[in-house]
């Protein structure tokens, strides 16, 4: 043994750890070969351009009419940072008060041991089914079916999530799960679905919204004795409250309702104080769905004697999020609230859809907490690419209630990528670093750069619309550059562009000298 | 061990490397000392304090909460709640008992919680059921309305705050039938979210209810539809003295 070194006698060396594999974190294949398939959904592409367009509009205004919006963004980053930078003090004070008000508190490492509590909680209470809110905590660790498989059935509440469960599908937005679904796709899932459904109903929104109501209400009202699972938009470290945020009012029914309530919320939605409510109660609700308020709030802490669940279980979940914390470029990936504003502003979302990314988290958010949730792991990894989801454009940025610094954390990714593939795998070196060697050779040689390029023939590649398409990854100049755009076609060479623009100026210059001569 | 990985099934690219748990250690130590560890790597800024975060934002001691014209308070938050779809009826005390028969005119019956002032339903002549907190979920879904107070209202986002208690009601009271009428008091009206916070935060612990116009949804094409799960309408009775006649004429002139 080395004396040399400091002897580590106390705890076992603990290292965070990434998500477990079977989350719901990673698609089947990387974002290019997704949106590309995503993209040719017309349906798709023209519901999402009315839904981020019309959300992006309300929020706007929304936004405009608070005069302290930057402030408020100031102090909510603040806050964040404040629980992120003392999170285990915060998480253990939170574990007290939730204990001092009678709730019960459980600690999961990751997505199986999260599975494992709820499932176990909710078969000694005998339930058969249970009733949940949309909750992206619980879509994460793929709680649905985990409870499927013992046997349990679990009713999403929520309109959008129940139109995405009775068709089998997958979210695609955050704050609009069944975005992609339009009226009419909504009315045939529901006639198929319900068997109590007349066929005479007709694709009127409301109609259809009458027909959730009516079906979930029977699933409410029985469920007396039973049991609910929820998320939480935010848990009080100082006062042990739990906070959901919500429109429909199906939070409120699971909230009330059942005898026990099992609450799954991620280690990063703490906030410290109760007075610290005044701050993300007025950014959330504005930046998600562009309203002054949402139309119900509920905040509650612990047991509250006759009324209510008399048995709550608070689930503190890691599985990943360690991992994120550990970086402290990205950990601020941790301070997202969920609203979905840069979803609804990010232009690459808005073409390619929540699918492409493969992830419970979709959109810019996603593009940098899924990678570093679960790690990127070579090149072959799917969320490998997330980081390349974005044209830096910024505007994720701009919208975001909490000031995460989505771009910054995109380029710190992306070079993070770059450099564990150089340093562990040496894999560039065969392909990126050669093909960087050749462009040097090529590029300081005028005589050489010419042969190449005419003899890349370039000529043979022109689409019919007058743009390049794809090239060959054998062309030393660009490789990949043109997998994923479109080149318009030159007429000439830059260099002999060049030369024309020369000789052009020197025309012009005399030209313009004559005509002075003529106006003065 | 519950049934887990089938979603890696079929994929075309595997990564099976489960996240470690150190043996003998509980769920909680690990997570803190997971934590701790990933704090180790410092960041670029200084950590961040709770005296380090800005406060410039309005709040419950802002002049604009404490110094505007409570009159003017009130036509904001009219005009907001007016703004979600749900109905208003400013009045003065005396005429609060014939408000509030005129907003529960077309409901067969009527719930409320045990503490409502009996005053306040002298003008009803439907059956009342004064909840003993035995009601279940099925009978109050057989009860068209609800009749509540209220703890708090914000001016600024058209919200009523609602504590579970005598004169709030069980949470489930003022969810499940389809008309919610809730009486508020001049008094109780904030401006901002933080004067309201500040007042719940005295009793923290409290189930709390925040509505902001009627249940609705926008899940269908963003169309905004009213009352999928919780009441369809909404009536807020906003009680003034002096006479609100008086008060609007003289602000909005």
């Amino acid at each position: 043994m080395s004396t040399a070194r400091p002897v580590d006698l106390g705890m076992p060396s603990v290292r965070p750890q990434h998500a477990s594999p079977s989350s719901r974190l990673r698609g089947a294949e990387g974002f290019p070969a997704a949106a590309r398939r995503e993209t040719q959904d017309a349906t798709l592409r023209a519901n999402l351009a009315h839904a981020t367009g019309t959300i992006r509009a309300k929020r706007a205004g929304a936004v405009r009419e608070v005069r302290d919006w930057q402030k408020l963004r100031d102090a909510g980053s603040a806050i964040k940072w404040q629980v992120t930078d003392h999170l285990p003090e915060m998480l253990e004070r939170l574990e007290a008060s939730v204990q001092a008000a009678g709730g019960t508190v459980h600690w999961a490492r990751d997505a199986e041991e999260a599975g494992d509590i709820v499932t176990s909680l909710v078969l000694e209470r005998g339930a058969e089914q249970v009733l949940k809110i949309k909750s992206m905590a619980t879509q994460e660790i793929g709680l649905d079916e985990t409870l499927a498989h013992a046997g349990v059935r679990a009713i999403e509440s929520d309109l959008a999530e129940l139109i995405v469960q009775l068709a089998g599908d997958t979210p695609s937005h955050i704050l609009v799960p069944a975005i992609h679904r339009n009226r009419a796709e909504i009315r045939e899932i529901f006639l198929a679905a319900m068997p109590d459904l007349s066929p005479d109903i007709t694709d009127d929104p409301a109609e259809l919204a009458g027909a959730a109501r009516r079906f979930l209400r029977e699933q409410f009202l029985d469920l007396t004795g039973g049991v609910a699972i929820s998320g939480g938009n935010f848990a009080v470290a100082e006062t042990g409250t739990v906070v959901i945020v919500e429109s429909e009012g199906n939070g409120r029914m699971c909230l009330t309702l059942p005898k026990t309530l099992i609450s799954v919320v991620g280690i990063e939605k703490i906030v410290p104080t109760f007075q610290d409510l005044e701050v993300f109660l007025q950014l959330l609700p504005r930046s998600s769905t562009g309203e002054r308020m949402n139309p119900y709030t509920s905040l509650f802490t612990g047991v509250h004697e006759g009324d209510g669940p008399e048995e709550f279980h608070l689930v503190l979940l890691d599985n990943g999020r360690t991992a994120v914390l550990e970086d402290p470029e990205g950990r601020s990936a941790l301070h997202c609230i969920r609203c979905s504003a840069c979803l609804n502003v990010c232009p690459v979302y808005e073409r390619a859809g929540g699918h492409a990314y493969g992830s419970t988290y979709p959109g810019p958010i996603g593009a940098i907490l899924s990678p570093q949730m679960t790690g990127m792991h070579g090149p072959d990894d799917p969320n490998a690419t997330l980081p390349y989801a974005s044209s830096l454009c910024g505007a994720c940025y701009d919208v975001c209630p909490v000031k995460i610094d989505i771009p910054s954390i995109l380029v710190h990714l992306r070079a993070k990528g770059v450099d564990e593939r150089r340093e562990t795998r040496g894999q560039f070196h065969g392909t990126w670093d050669v093909a960087m060697q050749g462009m040097s050779r090529l590029m300081s040689s005028p005589r050489l750069y010419d042969t190449a390029v005419r003899s890349a023939g370039l000529a043979g590649r022109v689409k019919r619309s007058g743009n390049i398409g794809r090239l060959p990854s054998a062309l030393p100049v660009i490789p990949g550059w043109t997998d994923h755009r479109d080149l318009p076609t030159p007429h000439q060479s830059f260099r002999s562009w060049w030369k024309d623009r020369e000789k052009g100026e020197a025309r012009g210059q005399e030209q313009g000298e004559h005509d002075e001569e003529g106006t003065a | 061990m519950s049934g887990h990985g089938s979603s890696a099934a079929g994929r075309a690219w595997h990564h099976d490397e489960r996240p470690v748990r150190t043996p003998g250690m509980s769920a909680k130590e690990e997570i803190l000392a997971r934590a701790r560890a990933a704090l180790a790597v410092p960041r670029r800024d200084a950590i961040t304090e709770e005296a380090d975060v800005p406060r410039a934002y309005m709040r419950a001691d802002d002049r604009s909460e404490t110094a505007t014209d409570p009159a003017k308070v009130r036509d904001m938050l009219v005009r907001r709640i007016e703004d979600y779809e749900a109905a208003v009826t400013r009045t003065e005390r005396a005429q609060l008992p014939a408000a509030i028969a005129a907003a529960l005119a077309e409901a067969a019956s009527l719930v409320v919680p045990p503490e409502l002032p009996g005053e306040w339903t002298a003008g009803i002549e439907q059956r009342i059921v004064r909840d003993d907190g035995a009601l279940g979920p099925r009978e109050l879904d057989g009860i068209d309305a609800v009749l509540t107070g209220c703890h708090t209202a914000i001016a600024a986002t058209g919200t009523i705050v609602l504590r579970a208690d005598g004169l709030g009601g069980r949470r489930v009271l003022s969810l499940v039938p389809d008309l919610h009428v809730v009486v508020v008091e001049a008094e109780q009206v904030a401006l901002g979210v933080p004067r309201a916070i500040e007042r719940m935060a005295a009793d923290p612990t409290a189930a709390w209810t925040m509505i902001s116009g009627p249940s609705a949804t926008s899940d269908i094409e963003l169309e905004r539809v009213e009352g999928v799960h919780g009441p369809r309408r909404l009536h807020v009775i906003l009680v003034e003295d002096p006479p609100p006649a008086d008060t609007t004429a003289s602000t909005e002139a």
